[in-house]
């Protein structure tokens, strides 16, 4: 059977059809009841006391945590067999979208159900998984992931805690220190990353965080997230069981990766419940503050700043449901194979660790774009704590720094998608030399007598060509030591998920077209022309700067020609259409798209 | 023991409610649905007392009139705990013929207490409730803020100036209920939004009734004037202005 599933980057080089896709307007029935349930559970629980949350009031996190876990939200993804829920991925990232509106309260429900429990829920043997895992669903015992020290933040591997063979064999004794651990302040277990007598690699192990020697110092103060829990941890001679080793000696590393992929990846979706808020929030203070007479929601200025909001909201929405939908067909192909659930999902979020990189950081920066408009939309009162828009623009921070700074995840992009083609994952290289033998051939695209999806498709296709002309270039000039142009791995990194993102939105305006009729499309299609035309310009500023990084003379000017081609884009009265986009939010006063 | 809620499906109260087909009909383009608020709140209600009865109620089964895309409402009714769905396939055309069609199902499928809520956020007529109990024959009270089961029947309470009226009225009866019934609505939980899709769904053919009533037509209310500002020196014109134009001195 042919396998449907393209490979983690391999987007590069194959198209993809609309029908090969999953997009947000295909939530059956079930999905939105959960997502529906995450909103109610927000509403009633956790907005009414969003400033207690932020002043920390002892045990309230806690608390509202455990009344998640009564729902049955802390259990989700866990597998039937675990007490838990056993839902899809594309189920566990809608819950996640929802959940990422609730502020401190979202990053901590996150690294419970995230970072918390599935190193133990992917990783742990079947006893320890029985044990713990029904109680870590209910909420009954809460969890931190603990990787981090004061030497090794984003290079994990230097950590230096260490783990010690007990004389009678039956314990490690764990000895060390942790810092910035999330929900640290409050968990009954933690999963800690430390070496076996000075190994190479860290080994994961699962702790009573209520064990002797366990120190938990004050709660750090942060810009923003500030009811969420950040503590340091020390460990001075914990007595933790051999049987609780999680995976195998030296296997953390590669755990802390695994889970590190999966935090990113469901980090995108977390973005969109809380660009969801500020983009409301916007359209709702634009739909009531006047000046000058008029509602400022009228003024072309402020249409521009919520039609742009909206305009990266739905692609970042477009492109995470893209590769979810990817994530689940390859658990159930690992499924098949005869992984175990749990195994299998954790495994199928690793196949897709360049995507899941990119989307951190494409993710992140949206709504970084989004909550900073919002506050401007707002003004003066936006600067002021009374409003949601300034916590947004405060929590929405952190999403840059942690699960790996965006700096490591555009290095890790590059990288990654380099590596897989010299592994034979797919061949980046020939068709890239292929085109720079022959640079000359390339010609400004024809989009006259084109249909509106075969414009979009062709400027996909070139945009595809651009990332392999900069790629093909910079490797035959760099060859190894590429890796070490951090600014160039940068570069690329910008041009791989401006064009996955590019072609997420193609693809799913695509196939709205075809489930509701292109004419009710004239919106989607709208934004997918501000973006397209937005993407160009960052696909050839991106390619520019790294080309005049390292050729010269003719050769640059060809480069420099082709690239110029390869991201031309039909000419788009992009002013109305923001307009007309910010006309549709206006009216709905709020975002529903 | 039964308990039966009768539900209404309606617009999310957030919509933008607009007109078609010559402002005669809602624009459902977008439009989302929830439960009616009243008949949530009375399903509440309901399935505090089956909890607290020890057994004695056997089942709490909610009945809407309508079509096929009221089912999602049920099943979330059913997520949040109703025991089974009774949907009679109608057009709920206006409020005499909902009666209607509710009457015909109870009298093929009985119950000891119905639920109505006393209005629906939809067209809030507020009439469905004591129409159904009249064309049951049964006793209905109206306004009611709190229920216990009393013996053979029911103890209920309504707020009334200054206090609380308390009844005593006899199974089989219809208690037309206000928002105070039940504290909150409750949250489908996980393993609710699962046990729902193996709950049944019943869909009973709709009976023959002619409405009442018809909807000629949909207005929108007028936009607002401006605000007309006056100095804080133009004290004879804002009374004035309060006297003649708003009328309210």
């Amino acid at each position: 059977m042919e396998k449907k599933a393209l490979k983690s980057g391999e987007f590069l080089v194959r198209d993809t059809l609309p029908e090969d896709i999953f997009i947000p307007e295909e939530f059956n029935e079930e999905q939105r009841m959960i997502a529906s349930t995450c909103r109610d559970f927000l509403e009633t629980e956790v907005f009414p006391v969003l400033d207690r949350i932020d002043q920390q009031e002892k045990g309230l996190m806690p608390s509202l945590l455990k009344k998640a876990g009564e729902l049955g939200l802390l259990g989700i993804s866990v597998p039937e067999e675990y007490e838990g829920f056993g839902q899809d991925f594309v189920t566990t990232m809608l819950s996640s979208e929802v959940m990422g509106a609730g502020f401190s309260f979202s990053v901590a429900f996150s690294a419970h159900t995230g970072i918390g429990t599935c190193p133990l829920l992917y990783y742990g043997s079947d006893e320890l998984r029985r044990k713990y895992i029904p109680k870590m669903v209910t909420g009954e015992l809460l969890t931190a992931y603990c990787l981090t020290e004061p030497g090794a933040g984003s290079d994990a591997n230097a950590g230096k805690t260490s783990a010690t063979l007990s004389e009678d064999g039956k314990h490690y004794i764990l000895n060390g220190q942790k810092m910035w651990i999330t929900n640290g302040g409050f968990a009954d277990l933690l999963t800690v990353f430390a070496k076996i007598d000075n190994d190479r690699c860290l080994s994961a192990f699962l702790v009573d965080a209520h064990s002797p020697g366990v120190v938990r110092n004050p709660e750090e103060h942060k810009m923003g997230i500030k009811g969420s829990s950040t503590v340091q941890l020390f460990f001075n001679d914990v007595k933790v069981p051999v049987e609780n080793l999680i995976g195998e000696r030296g296997g953390g590393y590669r755990i802390a990766l695994n889970i590190l992929h999966m935090g990113r990846i469901k980090l995108g979706a977390n973005v969109l419940g809380a660009s969801r808020t500020a983009i409301n929030e916007s359209i709702r203070y634009a739909n009531e503050r006047k000046q000058f007479g008029q509602l400022i929601s009228s003024f072309g200025a402020i249409q521009h700043k919520l039609a742009e909001q909206a305009v990266r909201h739905f692609v970042t929405e477009s492109s995470v449901y893209r590769v979810s939908r990817n994530i689940d067909d390859a658990i159930n192909e690992l499924v098949q194979d005869g992984l175990d659930k749990a195994r299998a999902t954790i495994e199928g979020i690793a196949r897709y660790n360049i995507e899941a990189a990119f989307l951190k950081v494409f993710s992140s920066e949206a709504l970084d774009y989004i909550v900073d408009e919002a506050v401007q939309i707002f003004g003066g009162m936006g600067y002021s704590s009374e409003t949601l828009v300034e916590k947004s623009y405060r929590d929405s921070r952190i999403n840059r720094i942690f699960e790996g700074t965006n700096e490591i995840n555009r290095l890790l992009v590059t990288d990654l998608t380099l590596k897989h083609s010299k592994k034979g994952e797919y061949d980046l290289f020939t068709p890239a030399n292929e085109l720079l033998n022959d640079l000359l051939s390339v010609e400004y695209p024809v989009f006259e007598g084109m249909t509106y999806d075969e414009q979009k498709k062709q400027v996909v296709r070139n945009f595809k060509k651009a990332v392999l002309l900069v790629a093909g270039a910079a490797s035959s000039f760099f060859e190894r030591k590429l890796p070490f142009e951090q600014e160039i791995m940068n570069n690329l990194a910008d041009m791989i998920m401006e064009t996955y993102a590019a072609e997420s939105a193609v693809l799913r305006v695509q196939k709205l077209a075809a489930m509701k009729g292109e004419e009710n499309t004239g919106i989607y299609r709208d934004i997918l022309d501000v973006f397209m035309h937005h993407a160009a310009f960052i696909m050839l500023k991106n390619g520019t700067d790294a080309l005049q990084s390292f050729a010269e003379g003719n050769r640059l000017k060809e480069m420099e020609e082709a690239l110029r081609r390869l991201t031309h884009t039909a000419p788009v009265n992009v002013k109305e259409a923001r307009r007309r986009i910010a006309s549709r939010l206006i009216e709905d006063n709020s975002y529903r798209l | 023991m039964k308990i039966a809620v009768c539900l209404s499906h309606v617009p999310d109260t957030t919509t933008r409610i607009r007109f078609v087909d010559n402002n005669t009909q809602l624009d459902t383009n977008g439009v989302q649905w929830i439960i009616n608020p009243w008949d949530e709140l009375a399903l509440t209600r309901a399935l505090e007392i089956k909890e607290a009865s020890a057994g004695r109620v056997e089942k709490v089964t909610v009945v809407h009139v309508g079509r096929t895309e009221a089912d999602p409402t049920l099943r979330k009714a059913m997520a949040i705990g109703a025991d089974s769905a009774i949907r009679v396939d109608a057009d709920p055309a206006d409020a005499f013929s909902v009666a209607s069609q509710l009457a015909a199902a109870f009298r093929q499928y009985p119950f000891d207490l119905i639920f109505c809520g006393i209005e629906s956020s939809d067209y809030n007529n507020s009439a469905v409730g004591g129409m159904l109990a009249e064309l049951l024959s049964v006793t209905s009270v109206s306004a009611v803020s709190g229920i216990e089961p009393a013996g053979e029947g029911w103890l209920l309470c309504r707020d009334i100036d200054g206090g609380v009226e308390k009844i005593y009225a006899e199974s089989p009866m219809v208690a037309i209920v206000q928002k105070g019934i039940a504290r909150e609505p409750r949250i489908p939980s996980m393993r609710g939004i699962m046990m729902a899709k193996q709950k049944p769904l019943q869909v009973v053919p709709a009976v023959e009734v002619n409405p009442l009533t018809e909807y000629l037509g949909f207005e929108t209310p007028a936009p607002k004037p401006p605000c007309r500002k006056l100095d804080p020196d133009q004290v004879k014109e804002l009374a004035e202005l309060l006297h003649k134009e708003a009328k309210v001195i």
